[in-house]
């Protein structure tokens, strides 16, 4: 293979900037994904996950910054040279080829001596063995998915990059994929750049998350971190479901910080808020919060609001609650108690939440 | 061709419609067979009834001593005829039918690449440009044609000022006649090839680039292959009018070394009691380019994509 790159390492974006004329899709990002990783760039559509992924494969050149595997620099090389594969969105299978000579394209273009041999052992890996012969238009969109994959696994990449690989299922067919693609990962320990617009599909699969926003990566981090303490607004409304309420700073009480609320005042952990004075966004997960009828004798962080809905889910029930701010705040009461509550829609209610558990973010997102 | 095609429709329709709802089967498909009435009447009418008074014709014997009368017989001597006295006048037009294929194809390919993938904004222009000499007649542009290529022209005088023309001639050569059968029937190889190129998916192409292959070879086991019913399309679009026309030799080519197309246009209308004859090498010329059309299918077909 003339031209091809060895590299082998983790893989590092360095100052990566990627601009469409006026248009900035990607804003100088910097990411560091550790080797044999399984890492998801989650984003709402447009927000440049795409371009990013298509910049690694090298199917787009970044204006500025680099792209690097290890300390092998492979900004400017062709995406032929880069030891990087893509599972694309639409699969993207070759229609004249059988499923095996797909899967063999690869190592064939890296004259490979057992090519077949190899197509055969990753067509086993997706479990796809027994349609070899046939051609993709003959496959279902599973099938398909599994072919696409196999295609890329085969040439053992450093990085293998997958476009909304799940897109294209339906849900059924996603959450089985969702465990296939992880025990594959964990089987053949590739470095797997996943880039989705499905903040659960990302937290069930990734060990580490980076959330894009506008060509920024917003906050980067262990799903369980990123959900438990956001960093942005966008962040704690992108991932999972937030209450939140805009207050603002009045004083400190030991490690708290102590913000008002329409009268109320509400305590936030220092080093869980990242604004320290002037306005302040607080927020707290729906199941961190507790509903009651009467006013807790607690430590403040109590709200008064109004049932406005009731939805028993079975193992919880949630409630949909108006508060006096105008929002409108998500909670749950898990069905332990002997007597449930039984709010109806109309009835006053307290809620409160352990002040450990919010969370505090600056009022506007860049 | 486009009689066998309407042909295997029909009971495919049949099938659909009976399969599709139980409860009225006849009615429907008696439906389908309505549809396809006015297409099998015009077919029988201008295509099936023709042939079979061409059939006919290509075996009726000559009234010795009538000049242009004929009576009804089993006449084999016309095709022996046409085969041995007109041997070469078939070679050659499907020599130069496939030549004038072959540089068609070498011509538009790269056009239609670049309308499909390069062109952006000026992509409808192009179209048009490709489409525009069907606004002037055939016969119109091939004249023009006798312009451009006369030894008065402007390009026999560059070939000739750079002794590129050991005849000095290109009008009324082989060459010119090549040259107008790939002028005339160009579009018909471009706008399937683009057809089938603008279809194809670019990932599928970025794929090919993503699994090692470089430009060239992504080309080669990519984008080619996806292109190929396109391609087979034009080639048989271009080939098969190509090896019948008469008109391109008629204006730009010699005096002797017709093709076929202009024994049978002068065994029709020059040559008093020519008809059988006429006829014999009409239907030669039809079984001839079937069969080839029927290899060049099977050896380059791929049923899936076309």
């Amino acid at each position: 293979m003339a031209g091809f790159r060895e590299a082998q390492g983790d893989l590092r974006l360095d100052s990566v900037t990627k601009a469409f004329g006026d248009f900035t899709a990607v804003d100088d990002i910097e990411l560091h994904v550790p080797r044999g990783s399984f890492f998801a760039l989650l984003g709402p559509s447009g927000c440049g996950k795409t371009t990013t992924l298509r910049m690694i494969a090298g199917l787009e050149q970044p204006t500025a910054g680099r792209v690097m595997i290890g300390d092998t620099d492979l900004t400017g090389s062709r995406p032929y040279e880069r030891p990087v594969n893509t599972v694309f969105q639409s699969y993207a299978l070759f229609p004249h080829l059988t499923i095996r000579d797909n899967v063999a394209f690869g190592p064939k273009r890296r004259k490979e001596q057992d090519a077949a041999k190899r197509a055969d052992d990753a067509l086993e890996l997706v479990q796809m063995t027994q349609f070899a012969a046939r051609k993709p238009a003959q496959l279902s969109g599973g099938q398909q998915q599994r072919v696409a994959l196999a295609r890329a696994l085969v040439n053992h990449p450093e990085v293998l990059l997958l476009d909304e690989p799940l897109g294209a299922l339906d849900l059924k067919l996603r959450r089985e994929m969702q465990v296939e693609l992880k025990r594959i990962q964990t089987e053949v320990g590739l470095t797997f750049i996943h880039v989705t617009h499905d903040q659960e599909e990302a937290m069930t699969m990734a060990d580490t998350v980076a959330v894009m926003n506008k060509g920024h990566i917003e906050q980067l981090g262990a799903p369980a971190a990123l959900y438990d303490l956001p960093k942005t607004r966008f962040v704690a409304n992108f991932l999972g479901q937030a209450n939140t309420g805009v207050g603002t700073i009045k004083d400190t009480d030991g490690d708290h910080l102590v913000a008002e609320v329409l009268g109320t005042p509400v305590k936030i952990l220092k080093s869980r808020s990242q604004v320290h004075d002037g306005e302040v966004v607080f927020g707290v997960r729906p199941e961190k919060v507790t509903v009651s009828r009467t006013q807790p004798d607690g430590v403040g962080n109590d709200v008064r609001g109004v049932v406005r809905d009731v939805s028993f889910l079975g193992v919880a029930t949630s409630y949909l609650v108006d508060m006096p701010s105008g929002a409108t705040w998500s909670c749950y009461e898990q069905n332990l108690d002997v007597e449930p509550l039984d709010l109806r829609p109309g009835d006053e209610v307290w809620l409160t939440w352990n002040p450990g558990h919010a969370f505090g973010v600056p009022v506007d997102d860049r | 061709m486009s009689g066998l095609a309407q042909a295997s429709v029909a009971p495919a329709a049949a099938e659909v419609t009976a399969g599709g709802d139980d409860q009225r089967p006849t009615r429907r498909s008696w439906t389908a067979y309505l549809l396809l009435l006015p297409g099998a009447l015009w077919l029988g009418v201008f295509f099936v009834l023709p042939l079979v008074q061409l059939a006919t014709v290509s075996l009726q014997s000559r009234f010795p001593g009538f000049p242009g009368y004929y009576y009804r017989d089993v006449n084999f001597q016309n095709y022996v005829s046409a085969l041995t006295d007109y041997g070469p006048h078939f070679l050659r037009s499907f020599v130069y039918a496939g030549l004038a294929t072959f540089l068609a194809f070498v011509v538009a390919y790269p056009l239609a690449y670049a309308m499909a993938f390069k062109a952006g904004k000026w992509r409808n222009l192009m179209m048009i440009c490709v489409v525009a000499p069907f606004f002037t007649s055939f016969i119109l542009r091939t004249f023009a044609w006798s312009q451009i290529l006369a030894d008065e022209g402007w390009v026999a005088g560059i070939l000739n000022f750079l002794h590129l023309l050991p005849s000095g001639h290109i009008i009324n050569t082989p060459l010119a006649v090549v040259a107008g059968l790939t002028y005339n029937f160009l579009p018909f190889m471009v706008l399937p090839i683009y057809a089938s190129l603008e279809r194809a998916d670019p990932r599928v192409i970025e794929a090919g680039g993503d699994l090692y292959a470089d430009g060239f070879t992504t080309f080669r086991t990519v984008t080619l292959p996806m292109s190929m019913p396109g391609v087979l399309a034009g080639t048989l679009l271009t080939f098969i009018p190509a090896a019948g026309d008469f008109v391109n030799m008629e204006l730009l080519g010699p005096q002797r070394g017709k093709m076929v197309g202009n024994v049978i246009n002068d065994q029709f209308l020059a040559i008093p009691g020519g008809y059988p004859v006429a006829a014999a090498l009409s239907f030669t010329l039809m079984a001839a380019i079937l069969v080839m059309v029927f290899l060049y299918v099977r050896r380059f077909g791929t049923e899936e994509l076309v």
